[in-house]
């Protein structure tokens, strides 16, 4: 085998292995514990920067081994795949570093550092996936992976979350297994091929791919937070700040909605999703969560919380995007992935600081909090203006895009609306809280009495943010240059698009 | 020929079928344990009335040789039901 | 070389007797045995899949007359998985037993219930399939009744009468194929047996027989509380092989010899069974108080996963699909019997080191016997039948049968079993893993632990990704009974 069948398989063992080690090593072995994370993230970087450079020149790079008669288990880089990955291995390294401050001192940190790679290891396998039968396997096990770390403190009310968690993501497992598995059998192996390849089979009935497409959609949309499928993420918010980092940016929500793309793109094709009409009932249900999730954004006073509704809104976008045909809506939804995972990831490590250094948890104890973490609360005004969608911060991008596709498409007489409202609802949650932090006096008998030790944001807690929120601006400072995630995003469309 | 397989035949379905109901109905422990045995008994005879061919032939051995190991077999479970039996009562003599 | 077929069944037997005459040392006596036998079920099985079915007329004499030996894929494979799970459970079971009485007593009848196994799955006629049944029945049993407990004794009591039953039931369909057809012979009957009265009458009989030893929805109440109070090593050993082996007869009755007198209607009734059992054992699982209970209901579950092969087998075609289905069935198997008595071993030494094996009170156990929970979580993900277990191939395979076959029935009911399996797998992660105060643990033992964790990783991982050769090897004519070489 040459290096490029294995290339894929190194770069979904580079967590695995670590994570394996990591889970026998003794509670006290942090050196080597952190040295072992470090070191299999960056192994996993540049592993990936190669697979960048093989794709860019659309190189083959797939490693395929046959699991059972029909079923090959499929690790394919394409270039989807490949803005995935990095995103994954890219945020990963750093929420490593976060969680290696944030967690100093506390309990079962091997177990911890353990299913967070193997979290990583997962995300990154379904990335790679190269047909729905490698997704679905990955998907299964990103849920296996992700319990521990929802339940990880052990509390009633984090066992509860993970509990709730497990459901809804198992439920979605078997209807998303039951469609792959009902596609399979009416229309043979299908790899991801850009362009989708249900089109080019004679004889599948309408009706029957409209069913399994809403199985399809209904399983990846648990993930993906889809509106009514989210009731597990506020839950969830119990789980460790580097969870809920990791949860939101990159992993779960992520692969839900990349699911949602793969299936649209790569399995159906946009055009044949189009001719089916399933088009629309898709862009329906995400243009409907985008709203609701901003609305309960509102209402939230915990922060957490809140950003949690604000992740059900955005993660929408992607679904929108791949909702609307034309390659410009695809581009926005596409590039989303990447802006929200960044955006998303700096307001998720602001807030574990928050709770860490000042004991904040609600918005409302959030006064004066610009003064005293200036960075921190630098990091989060970035995450923040994008989420609104302001330029120059990546976010505003995403949503032009969207825009413009949804007027290319004809639909923008509610698409338009709906991205308004929604830019106009994240102001509303989010520019009170920058008001707060920057312009309003701290109020001391909140919160600070005799808390933390440490009332100083380590390096380890404050530099992860602030990396993410200057790529999120680079990301939309530099969206025109090559290779960053727009021009991606491009790429993507246009081999979607020539079939 | 064929009366005296067919009487003894069925004379063994009953037997079997009898012993095959008291073994799921009663409820005494004993009085399962001496159904199985009738049941047994009920099979070992219509496997007698298979191997009977008439006056004149020898016997069928296949089917005898299945009864004595079926008698073998019947006589070692009772031994370890009635021995488990036994074990059971001391427990709740304690 | 024929002659390698006694050494699965001599090796155990010779042994038994060793032990029981040299009490002192059973235990060697007994791990030696485990491993010869390995050694020769592997060999079995390498020239099998090499030179296809093996056949031996014992004593030479004529098949008929006297007892033939025969291994094809299936049964060597079947073969291979009860030695490696047997060696594993009696590695455990070195660390269970502690007193010099209770290895004496144990090992002969490891032994002798190891002997009638592999007798059983390499029995070629009725005569001997009747009197390994029967063996593999009593020395279970007695097995059951070790330690002498009141409930496992009663447990084993109701197992015993049930079980001598169901032989009988089994006895009385031999003797109404031998009327009907004169021979005993399976190869035989396989080219005589017809559509006709006493086929289907000596079917029924047997088959009820052997679905009472299966332990097939509803005639699996005895089930339950003989494995939930056997000895650890026991339950495992009960749960993943002797109920296997009641179904391995029926397999084979089912598909081979009886194949042209078996029905549609039969083969949807003991879906629908199957059905019920997935449904309602993994309902009773869920609500189970203690571990071991559980895991019983549990295995009444999957039991019933393997029932609902048969109206979709019934249903295709001859052709790849259906070989492919029935791949699955054996995979299906052989992940439960590595995952279930994984699973048994595992609480076993919770039950050992916490006195109890109350799940609700499992508090404080994945910190103290991190092995074991692990253990306990890849048993889980196998018996859930989530990737990357072998179980989870199998029920792909099973949801695309039910689906090309238009049998939609299955779908929700394998969904829903799933489902229901994940919720009791996790209900015990999640009680393990709560942190508990003042709760003390004994050191776990290495020779307890291990064994379970390999079990478990051959279920989940080993099944999962090199199960193409199982599928290679058993499917092409797997259960056609062939020519001797």
């Amino acid at each position: 085998m040459s290096f490029n069948s294995w290339l894929p398989l190194l770069i979904v063992m580079s967590s695995l292995v670590p994570g394996l080690v990591i889970f026998l090593l003794r509670e006290e072995s942090h050196a080597l514990r952190t040295l072992l994370n470090l070191f299999g993230a960056i192994i996993k970087l540049l592993l990936v920067g190669l697979l960048i450079w093989g794709v860019y020149h659309a190189e083959v790079i797939e490693t395929r081994w046959t699991l059972a008669p029909g079923l090959d288990l499929v690790l394919h880089a394409d270039a989807l795949s490949v803005l995935f990955v990095t995103l994954s291995t890219l945020l990963w390294l750093l929420t490593t570093i976060y969680a290696i401050g944030y967690l100093e001192n506390a309990p079962h940190r091997s177990r911890f550092f353990g299913f967070f790679s193997l979290c990583v290891t997962a995300t990154v396998g379904l990335a790679l996936a190269g047909n729905l039968f490698t997704f679905v396997i990955f998907y299964e096990m990103l849920t296996l992976a992700t319990y521990p770390l929802v339940a990880h403190k052990g509390s009633p009310e984090a066992l509860r979350g993970a509990r709730i968690y497990l459901a809804y993501t198992l439920s979605g497992g078997i209807l998303l297994l039951i469609g792959t598995i009902w596609l399979r059998n009416i229309a043979g192996p299908l790899d991801f091929a850009q362009g989708g390849i249900l089109g080019s089979i004679e004889g599948l009935d309408p009706v029957v791919l409209g069913i399994i497409f809403l199985l399809l959609i209904t399983g990846l949309g648990v993930k993906a937070a889809l509106f009514p499928l989210h009731g597990w993420l506020p839950q969830a918010m119990v789980a460790p700040a580097p969870v809920s980092a990791l949860l939101h940016a990159v992993a779960v929500v992520k692969a839900g909605a990349f699911g949602i793309v793969r299936v649209v793109y790569d399995v159906y094709g946009i055009e044949f999703a189009a001719s089916l009409g399933l088009l629309t009932p898709l862009a329906v249900a995400a243009g409907f969560t985008i709203v609701y999730g901003s609305l309960r954004a509102l209402s939230q006073d915990h922060l957490k919380k809140r950003l949690a509704w604000s992740t059900v809104s955005q993660v929408s976008y992607i679904a929108l995007g791949a909702a609307i045909l034309g390659p410009l809506a695809t581009i926005g939804g596409v590039v989303h992935l990447v802006h929200q995972g960044l955006m998303k990831i700096t307001l998720f490590f602001a807030a574990g600081n928050y709770a860490e250094t000042l004991g904040i948890h609600k918005v409302s104890e959030m006064n004066g909090v610009g003064r005293r973490m200036p960075g921190t609360t630098l990091a989060f005004t970035i995450g923040a203006l994008g989420m609104i969608g302001l330029p120059p911060v990546a976010g505003f991008i995403s949503k032009w895009y969207l825009g413009l596709g949804a007027v290319e498409a004809g639909i923008a007489a509610w698409i338009l609306p709906v991205l308004i409202a929604s830019s106009l609802l994240n102001a509303a949650y989010f520019l009170p809280i920058l008001y707060r932090a920057w312009f309003l006096r701290a109020d001391d008998s909140l919160a600070l009495a005799g808390h933390r030790e440490r009332t100083v944001t380590p390096p380890a807690l404050l530099w992860p943010p602030l990396i993410t929120a200057s790529l999120a601006l680079a990301a939309g400072l530099f969206a025109a240059a090559p290779y960053s995630p727009l021009e991606w995003a491009q790429l993507i469309a246009e081999r979607e698009y020539r079939q | 020929m064929i009366l005296t397989q067919l009487i003894f035949g069925i004379t063994g379905g009953l037997l079997f079928a009898i012993g095959l109901r008291s073994a799921l109905v009663r409820e005494s422990l004993l009085a399962r344990i001496l159904a199985v045995n009738i049941s047994g008994a009920g099979v070992f005879l219509a496997l007698v009335a298979i191997a009977y061919r008439g006056l004149e032939e020898t016997p069928d051995p296949i089917p005898h040789a299945l009864v004595l190991t079926g008698i073998v077999v019947a006589v070692s479970a009772t031994a370890l039901a009635l021995a488990l039996r036994r074990r059971l009562e001391e427990a709740d003599d304690e | 070389m024929n002659n390698l077929l006694t050494l699965p069944v001599m090796i155990p037997l010779g042994f038994s007797l060793l032990a029981l005459l040299w009490p002192r040392r059973a235990t060697p006596v007994g791990i030696l045995a485990l491993l010869a036998t390995l050694l020769a079920s592997a060999w079995l099985t390498w020239r099998v899949s090499g030179n296809g079915p093996m056949l031996l007329a014992l004593g030479g004499w004529e098949p008929g007359l006297g007892i033939a030996l025969y291994a094809d894929a299936l049964s060597s494979t079947l073969l291979l998985m009860s030695s490696v799970v047997a060696l594993a459970a009696g590695i455990y079971s070195t660390g269970y037993f502690r007193a010099p009485g209770d290895r004496a007593r144990f090992w002969p009848l490891w032994l002798l219930m190891m002997t009638a196994l592999h007798a059983l799955f390499l029995s070629g006629d009725l005569f001997n399939l009747y009197v390994t049944l029967e063996l593999l029945g009593l020395s279970a049993v007695a097995l059951a009744a070790l330690g002498g407990k009141r409930k496992a004794v009663e447990a084993a009591l109701r197992y015993l009468i049930l079980g001598l039953l169901g032989s009988l039931l089994f006895l009385a369909g031999v003797t109404l194929t031998y009327a009907g057809y004169g021979t005993l012979d399976l190869m035989k009957l396989r080219d005589l047996l017809a559509p006709e009265p006493v086929a289907w009458i000596a079917l029924a009989l047997m088959i009820s027989g052997l679905l009472l030893k299966t332990a097939l929805f509803p005639l699996h109440f005895w089930l339950p509380p003989a494995h939930a109070n056997a000895p650890a090593p026991v339950s495992a050993v009960l749960s993943a092989l002797v109920v296997k082996a009641a179904f391995y007869l029926l397999l084979r009755f089912w598909l081979e010899i009886f194949e042209d007198v078996v029905t549609a209607f039969a083969a949807w009734l003991l879906g629908i069974l199957g059905a019920m059992a997935v449904l309602w054992g993994s309902w009773r699982a869920l609500r189970a108080v203690r571990l071991k209970l559980l895991a019983a209901y549990s295995t009444v579950a999957q039991l019933g996963y393997l029932f609902l092969f048969f109206p979709l087998l019934a249903a295709l075609p001859a052709g790849a699909a259906r070989d492919t289905a029935l791949g699955a069935l054996i995979l299906m198997a052989l992940t439960h019997a590595f995952a279930k008595s994984a699973l048994f071993l595992a609480t076993g030494v919770i039950q050992q080191k916490a006195g109890h094996d109350r799940i609700e009170d499992l508090g404080g156990a994945a910190r103290a016997l991190p092995v074991t929970v692990f253990t306990l979580a890849l048993a889980g993900v196998a018996l859930i039948g989530l990737p990357p277990s072998g179980a989870f191939l199998a029920k792909w395979q099973l949801f695309s049968a039910a689906i090309a076959t238009g049998q939609w029935l299955w779908v929700p009911v394998i969904a829903t079993g799933s489902l229901l399996a994940a919720a009791y797998v996790f209900r015990i992660l999640g009680y393990a893993f709560a942190p508990a105060e003042g709760v003390t643990y004994r050191i776990a033992d290495g020779r307890e632990e291990l064994p379970a964790l390999i079990l478990a990783i051959l279920a989940t991982l080993l099944l999962g990704f090199g199960s193409v050769q199982l599928w290679e090897f058993v499917t092409p004519g797997a259960l056609a009974a062939g020519e001797a070489p």
